[in-house]
């Protein structure tokens, strides 16, 4: 893998102010209610991980940092921005979709099943927001692409369709895809979880190649070595609310909470 | 992979590798299948000797194959098919739309629609749209236009109208699995990219919903050819109007049909091959690898011998 940096200078914002800032944040689908006033903030350049069971929550929350879901109570902000509203004399007014996609320009989102655009080649894969989104020229999207690609030690499967890659390839794509909109933000929700074991590490590589870099990162996961190594905070979330937060060597080393005692000796 | 290979059996390491004796075994004999295909053989001579015996001059046929009349009714069917599905697949689009609109009003409408034009025979919308005229005695378009009704509803219009708005209820049903078809995932991938609404839709979601959508809009494109002989309910001149005049002019009446019905079969040929390429066009990225084309398997066997297992990819 090439070291070839790209430039990171939005990853530390412009507000000055945390990357993203939950307060009480609620969601509810319908009777369930998902999230119980989650409260958190992510510095600029941090690598923040979500742990915890299935169902409490994590991938929820992150899906509404870029307003995938809409939050039903509190305040959540990317950039001193909140998201999905706009404040004016003490009243918010919802944004309209064309807003909402020009905020989620800046976020990337990187998902478990990839999600690539079956009917496009790697290369095309990686093309097409900024062709489309961003009004980039073809030959600019496409160059910027074939170094992403190298980047993620792709560089010999431009051409291939996603059916012709393998899944750790896949989600390769897919994080090339998501920084060729040079965001500030990177969301990993559960990135590895999909692949097979053996290739958990390719992806995992190009994760702390990007946090070495200073991107901003939060990422969901049940890789706790990963969390160990790289993150710079870990929160234990279960049944909607943060249970524990800390440095990740000290929550996952040394748990304070029975919730997270217990499910840490499950899975480590 | 490992596999546990028992190190005595294998050969030593400088000797060749031995080339497997293929196995020499007598193949079953399928004489089921040779009975049956002579039982298949016979009745088919059989029903050939039939008709070739039969009271039919074969020699009109051919004769009037390209019979300047024929071909005028071939030339109305073909145009009619292709103008009626042109309208049946836009009215269909904008259906399929406004049936998962947000908007109550719409996506009614769009039901309402449907289940009209489904659930009611295209011969007997026909009908309708002939005899509309006693709905509607003048056509009044302020500025532009203004005519008696029996003068505006050519034949031509009315079997426009009746087989492109009957097919846009059947094409709106067919966008509608196609759109719905598409992985939700898609969508979430390219909101998340910042891609708006109507470019997800023309750039992510259309194409991939186009490998669903296409197959049976080309079946619909030749039910829609011989559907299309219905017209002559609103006295619309197609090929078979056409061949029935001819043939009670010239005293060919089932020669005739039987030339109409060679007319259709060839338009249908070539329609099913333009639906096999532009399946294959749409199925790319959804599958490792694209079959070859008979064309592609045609060249392939020619330059690598026909002894070659052909259809291995």
């Amino acid at each position: 893998m090439t070291t070839s940096k790209m430039t990171t200078s939005k990853a530390a914002g412009t507000s000055g102010g945390p990357m993203v800032k939950a307060e009480g944040v609620h969601k509810s689908f319908g009777a369930a209610h998902i999230l119980k006033g989650i409260d958190l903030e992510v510095a600029p350049r941090e690598v923040f991980c979500l742990i915890g069971p299935s169902g409490s929550g994590k991938s929820t929350f992150l899906r509404c940092i870029n307003h995938l879901e809409k939050v039903n109570a509190g305040r959540l902000s990317v950039d001193g921005e909140l998201v999905g509203y706009r404040e004016h004399n003490g009243k918010l007014y919802e944004l309209r979709d064309r807003e909402v996609a020009a905020r989620r320009r800046d976020i990337g989102m990187v998902f478990q099943r990839f999600n690539l655009f079956p009917h496009m080649t790697a290369v095309e894969n990686i093309m097409e927001a900024p062709i489309q989104v961003k009004g980039e020229s073809k030959s600019a999207a496409r160059e910027r692409a074939v170094k992403l690609l190298d980047r993620v030690g792709l560089s010999d499967k431009a051409g291939n369709y996603p059916s012709q890659l393998s899944g750790g390839q896949q989600q390769r794509v897919a994080i090339a895809r998501a920084l060729a909109m040079e965001p500030k933000l990177m969301l990993f929700d559960e990135p590895t979880s999909a692949l097979d074991p053996e290739l958990v590490g390719d992806v995992l590589d190009v994760m702390k190649d990007l946090a070495a870099d200073g991107m901003t990162m939060i990422v969901v996961t049940h890789e706790m070595g990963f969390a160990r190594e790289v993150g710079d905070s870990l929160v234990f979330m279960d049944d909607g609310v943060v249970v524990e937060s800390g440095h990740p060597r000290e929550v996952l080393g040394n748990p304070q909470h029975e919730r997270t005692k217990s499910f840490l000796s499950k899975v480590l | 992979m490992s596999v546990d290979v028992d190190k005595s059996a294998q050969p030593p390491a400088d000797a060749p590798p031995p080339h497997p004796e293929p196995i020499k075994a007598i193949p079953v004999r399928h004489y089921g299948r040779w009975v049956a295909a002579i039982v298949v053989i016979g009745l088919v001579a059989l029903l050939f000797r039939a008709f070739a015996s039969g009271n039919v001059n074969w020699d009109a046929i051919p004769e009037y194959l390209f019979n300047g009349d024929i071909l005028k009714g071939l030339r109305n069917t073909l145009l009619i098919t292709v103008l009626s599905m042109i309208i049946g697949v836009v009215g269909g689009v904008i259906l399929a739309v406004m049936r998962q609109s947000k908007n109550p009003v719409t996506s009614t409408v769009a039901w309402f629609y449907v289940w009209f034009f489904r659930g009611t025979p295209v011969y007997v919308q026909l009908f309708l749209w002939f005899n509309l005229g006693l709905v509607f005695q003048y056509i009044d378009i302020m500025p532009i236009y203004k005519d008696e009704w029996s003068d505006f509803m050519t034949p031509f219009l009315c079997a426009l109208l009746g087989l492109g708005l009957n097919e846009a209820a059947y094409m709106a049903e067919i966008c509608r699995a196609g759109l719905n078809a598409v992985d939700e995932g898609q969508t979430e991938a390219a909101h998340a990219l910042g891609m708006s609404h109507g470019k997800t839709l023309r750039r992510i979601i259309v194409p991939q919903a186009m490998r669903v959508i296409v197959p049976p809009t080309g079946n619909e494109v030749i039910n829609m050819l011989k559907t299309s002989s219905l017209v002559i309910a609103v006295q619309y001149y197609d090929l078979l109007q056409a061949a029935q005049n001819v043939g009670r002019d010239s005293g060919v009446v089932v020669e005739m049909l039987i030339l109409a019905a060679a007319w259709y079969l060839i338009a249908t040929t070539v329609l099913s091959i333009g639906q096999y390429y532009l399946e294959r066009y749409y199925a790319r990225g959804s599958s490792r690898q694209l079959p070859p084309t008979p064309l592609q398997r045609a060249k392939a066997r020619l330059s690598g011998g026909f002894n070659r297992a052909g259809g291995a990819a």
